[in-house]
């Protein structure tokens, strides 16, 4: 019979997708699982024989004979055998018997033997179950062995393999299959059949027989499969060719140097156009700032050139000679850390600028600057690689004693904040002369001493840290704007997963479905982007005015947890003023800045071993950490830090200093 | 508000007859004695007398009001009319209703003096009117409803200031009243980032959001009453948005901006939220104006708390259970009590707050009740709502807490 052929080619990857994500078992999505979906719901395809009997054409089963080529034999006469009950001539009661015998062998087998091999050990040891079944499984053993029916994937119990099996043999015979052979009704219920316990358990009764529809879905289906579940072999065939993306951050007390190193760099790499460079010395001289001719290559918004310092993310790439790297260019003024963390979230690795010049390395490290805070914050925010640019070297001569004293100081400071001292570089450089950024050093007073390497070549020097590519789509949205054409375009970062054009996605924690219309990546377009790139995702289906800067797009089946309360383990930086019970603070997660405030105080905990040192305490003071209860305002979407690290990470402040980080350990239901 | 008659005795009977068109009650005649009144009239002249007679009124005491009430008459022959009627009740209180936007305040209750239009026991909402006389018949006056009066009715007080809290993209409109903090609006624009090549949908942006606070402004403020406007935001927003309503206001020839130039205050603020207020009035030029609101003086005074938890922790508590055993030991200097703790329905409990308000009054302490619609008195209640400053430290309390109190 038509379905037969059909348990074979079911596209199993459906079933045990849900294993992959942690936290997330099957009857969540489905009030059965599968399995007791088969056992307690009504599926009509199971009892098709009923169904035979309105059929006159008992013939169409021998053109399910001739499968596609690579079938075995064995299998093939196999199916040749199948048996229409009525065929059997069995009394009332026998067919009764049988029933429940085949019942109970579907309980054990799951869909793994054809029917008609059921039946036929079931007849055979007069409706022992028992007996009948033992019989099954000794000749699936044997067959297994002697015959190489292309690997059933059925076979596959870890739930970790089977998406892989699928994608390799499965989706393409099912599609292949059904185009020329079958038609006629029998098709509707044997694509039922294949959709049924898949995807959506116990939903068959609703598919409808009409054979068109349910042949789109199931390509459609199986495509969409092949993709999410080779991400990876995708990835590595999309980027295998392609240099590493690698996202730096450049951070540091305001008048540190941040942009104008950058855009030093970026001119001595030929990134900008002796043209424009020529514009921007005519114009910053206009204004009397020749200083900062260099920063206006990052900082481009009137409001930033007039007032000289940056205020928002600025971002540029260029490419060395393993990497692709874009930098975010930090603002450093205090005002604008929210936009400081914005970026550093986005980033992979940190660049520090120090400004070396004596009195201004003091006032900017020292108590009240932003260098501590910065360090602190990216620290926190999961930036493990960092490369300290001593900048403005040349104001006290390219002395050695000043670099030492400088870095000695930081790695003191730096080692608290948590950073290994194997993962920092210090790098002695000037911004404006563009000393030691791409070439070596040329300055006698440094080569003296300096026997490292170039700026550029510690940037390329750094690792890209691992893409959670075959994890469930999160992209959090840090811009919203229109873009040309239909459609608005959101900018973010993807933390998990991947996105391609004309995927689904849901945007949370409005929860609203929405359509890719493209995806670009660097102002290029492109098909699909991974885990780890900036892009721009233009979207339809919702209302700009309902997306905002700080939600998710997320996968649609699997999505992000939304709430307003959560637990969070929370390290408290140097605070004036305690934390207590009550404590009105902002949280910074990703772009989002939300307003919320601390309900309860779980516990005290001991800084190095974790250990617990007071329960409920009254309150928190300098450099402690504590389990923390924290109710957002308004409902937002975050992970669990165990599971998403990127989106399980936020910071708390108040009143314009960073009192605390904080990682999620557990999400409220609300 | 105006104290228009008042008959009652500290705690139990006792009378002050007394009539005059304003206020000054005369507290000197409080212990004049006479028997079986404790009724007080009021009239309300102002949105936030409301919210003191909303702190007034609890479930039990009963109001005399005028109030319109549609009345169904049938005629002799069986026809009925229906036609409304201004007539004067008298409702035991059931519940209570505050709207905080409209300040309008409603109680519920039942009839409790019959007259020609409405039968004894039939229920009615009282919706309590601007300058239209209420009586309040309490069983009982304790010191924190008769301080309250007092405060309700000193003129001195009242100094009302607008203030706009922003950040890019978000911006909170207040009318900071003495006793009462109210977001007048809310607005939350999308900005777009700058990004190469087009920086002007950032602009725009922009300039919608300055346009649609500068609307808001011009909506909710009322420049003759409001002494001053303060613009608190980070970085330059404030700065921003201030030139672009003077700009907007010569071009659209607004002479309302332009006279009342003078009133705005920049200052700055850490964020738009509308709790970075608490910033904005702890700021010396704020402070300089307002001088002495109450909400400046919760704000200073809750942060001395805070210090004072950081620096000294034995002599600062916080939930009612350590303050309970401060006060036994006769620890307290200054307490502060938020409102919403005296507006409880449990009688219980409300008698257990006056009596721990009146004991500190006795020992020489000092008590201040919070406002719970300021940014101050939001986070005092969060933080149980009942906090100390101790004269002395005490530090076997902060050993002492087992089974905490505050899971309230």
């Amino acid at each position: 019979m038509a379905r037969h052929r059909n348990v074979r080619n079911r596209s199993y990857s459906d079933d045990y997708d849900y294993d992959d994500v942690y936290g997330h078992s099957v009857e969540e999505d489905s009030c059965l699982s599968p399995n007791d979906s088969s056992q307690w719901l009504f599926d009509r395809t199971r009892n098709s024989q009923a169904i035979a009997h309105f059929l006159d054409s008992h013939d169409d089963i021998q053109e399910e004979v001739e499968e596609d080529t690579s079938m075995s034999s064995p299998s093939a006469l196999q199916r040749g055998e199948s048996i229409d009950l009525r065929s059997l001539d069995l009394s009332e009661e026998d067919e009764a018997k049988l029933m429940s015998c085949l019942d109970e062998l579907r309980n054990v087998l799951g869909d793994t033997v054809s029917e008609s091999v059921l039946i036929k050990s079931v007849l055979h040891h007069k409706f022992d179950f028992n007996k009948a079944l033992d019989d099954i499984l000794n000749s699936k053993s044997k067959e297994n062995t002697k015959t190489e029916v292309p690997k059933l994937p059925l076979v596959v119990i870890e739930p970790a393999k089977a998406p892989v099996i699928a994608t390799v043999n499965t989706p393409k015979v099912i599609v292949q299959n059904l185009e020329p052979k079958t038609l006629g009704i029998i098709k509707g219920f044997k694509v039922g059949k294949d959709e049924g316990p898949s995807s959506r358990p116990g939903t068959p009764r609703e598919q409808s027989p009409c054979t068109e529809r349910s042949k789109e879905q199931s390509t459609e289906k199986v495509k969409a499969k092949e993709n999410k579940a080779s991400a990876l072999s995708q990835y590595t065939k999309e980027r295998a060719l392609d240099k590493e993306h690698l996202y730096i951050v450049v951070i540091g007390h305001v008048d540190a140097g941040k942009s104008t190193l950058m855009g030093r760099l970026l001119c001595d790499l030929g990134e900008v156009s002796q043209k424009t460079l020529h514009k921007y010395e005519q114009e910053s001289k206009k204004i009397g700032k020749q200083s900062f001719m260099y920063a206006w290559v990052l900082d481009e918004t009137g409001e930033e050139r007039v007032r000289g310092i940056t205020m928002d993310v600025g971002r540029a790439q260029f490419e060395t000679k393993t990497k692709k790297v874009v930098i975010l260019d930090a603002p450093g003024h205090a005002d604008f850390i929210p936009n400081m963390i914005t970026g550093a979230g986005q980033a992979d690795v940190a660049l520090l600028v120090i400004d070396a010049t004596r009195g201004e390395f003091e006032s900017g490290f020292d108590f009240g600057g932003q260098t501590r805070e910065h360090a602190l914050l990216v620290r926190s925010l999961g930036v493990s690689q960092l490369a300290v640019a001593v900048n403005k070297l040349d104001t006290s001569n390219w002395s050695q004693e000043r670099f030492d004293e400088i870095t000695k100081k930081l790695k003191a400071f730096l080692k608290q904040a948590g950073f290994k001292d194997s993962d920092v570089t210090y790098v002695p450089c000037s911004g404006l002369n563009g000393e030691n950024l791409v070439k070596p050093p040329s300055e006698p007073e440094l080569l003296k001493w300096y026997k490292g390497l170039c700026l550029l070549d510690v940037i390329d020097k750094f690792s890209v840290p691992d893409r959670p590519i075959s994890k469930p789509l999160r992209m959090s949205i840090n811009d919203v704007f229109k873009g040309t054409g239909s459609g608005f375009c959101v900018a973010g970062r993807i933390e998990n997963g991947m996105i391609s054009k004309g995927d689904k996605v849901i945007v949370c924690p409005t929860k609203e479905a929405a359509d890719v219309r493209g995806v670009s990546i660097n102002d290029m377009s492109s098909n699909v982007a991974f885990a780890g790139d900036q892009v721009i995702v233009t979207l339809s289906g919702v209302d700009m005015q309902n997306v905002s800067v700080g939600y998710i797009l997320s996968d649609p089946v699997q999505q992000v947890p939304v709430t307003t309360r959560f637990e969070a383990r929370i390290v408290v930086f140097n605070v004036k003023v305690p934390i207590t019970k009550g404590y009105p603070i902002l949280i910074h997660y990703q772009s989002l800045v939300e307003s919320a405030h601390i309900v309860k105080l779980k516990a005290q905990l001991n800084k190095t071993t974790g250990e617990l040192v007071k329960k409920k305490p009254r309150v928190l003071g300098n450099n402690s950490v504590a389990v923390v209860e924290i109710e957002v305002s308004k409902p937002i979407c975050i992970e669990k830090y165990k599971d998403v690290k990127e989106l399980g990470r936020v910071m708390l402040r108040v009143a314009g200093v960073t009192i605390a980080a904080g990682l999620v350990t557990d999400i409220m239901s609300t | 508000m105006k104290l228009v008659h008042r008959s009652i005795e500290r705690d139990g009977c006792g009378l002050v007859d007394f009539y005059k068109s304003s206020l000054f009650c005369i507290f000197s005649y409080i212990n004049t004695m006479y028997s079986n009144c404790r009724v007080i009239a009021l009239i309300p002249d102002e949105s936030e007398d409301m919210w003191h007679a909303y702190n007034l009124i609890s479930e039990g005491d009963s109001v005399t009001a005028s109030t319109v009430r549609k009345v169904q008459t049938e005629s002799a022959t069986g026809s009925s009319t229906s036609n409304r009627v201004r007539t004067t009740l008298t409702i035991k209180v059931e519940t209570i209703d505050f709207d905080t936007q409209a300040c309008v305040l409603r109680l519920k209750g039942r009839n409790i003096a019959e007259n020609q239009y409405v039968k004894l026991g039939a229920y009615h909402t009282l919706d309590l009117e601007l300058n239209r006389k209420f009586s309040l018949y309490k069983p009982l006056w304790d010191s924190v409803s008769l301080e309250r009066v007092e405060q309700a009715c000193d003129p001195a007080a009242s100094a009302d200031v607008a203030a706009v809290v922003m950040q890019e993209g978000l911006a909170n409109v207040c009318l900071i009243t003495p006793s009462m903090t109210l977001v007048r609006m809310k607005i939350d624009i999308t900005i777009p980032r700058k990004r190469k090549g087009f920086t002007q949908q950032h602009d725009k942006g922009l300039n919608k959001f300055y346009d649609a606070v500068m609307q808001s402004i011009l909506r909710h403020v009322d420049f003759n009453v409001v002494k001053c406007v303060i613009l608190a935001s980070p970085g330059f927003v404030k700065d921003q948005c201030y030139e672009y309503m003077i700009q907007t206001a010569i071009k659209t020839d607004n002479k309302l901006l332009l006279d009342n130039r003078s009133k705005f205050l920049l200052v700055k603020a850490s964020s738009g939220f509308k709790h970075s207020l608490k910033e904005v009035l702890q700021e010396p030029a704020v402070l300089a104006k307002i001088s002495d609101t109450k909400a400046a003086s919760e704000v200073k005074l809750l942060e001395s708390f805070y210090t004072m938890l950081q620096l000294e922790p034995a002599k600062a508590f916080y939930g009612k259970k350590h303050v309970d055993r401060a006060n036994e030991a006769l620890a307290i200097d200054t307490l502060m009590i938020s409102d919403k703790l005296f507006r409880c329905q449990d009688i219980l409990k409300r008698k257990e707050y006056v009596t721990l308000v009146d004991s500190v009054r006795e020992n020489g302490g000092d008590v201040k009740i919070f406002s719970s619609m300021h940014v101050s008195g939001e986070q005092l209640e969060q933080l149980t709502g009942v906090a100390a400053v101790l004269r002395f430290p005490m530090p076997e309390l902060e050993d002492s807490d087992d089974a905490d109190s505050d899971e309230e």
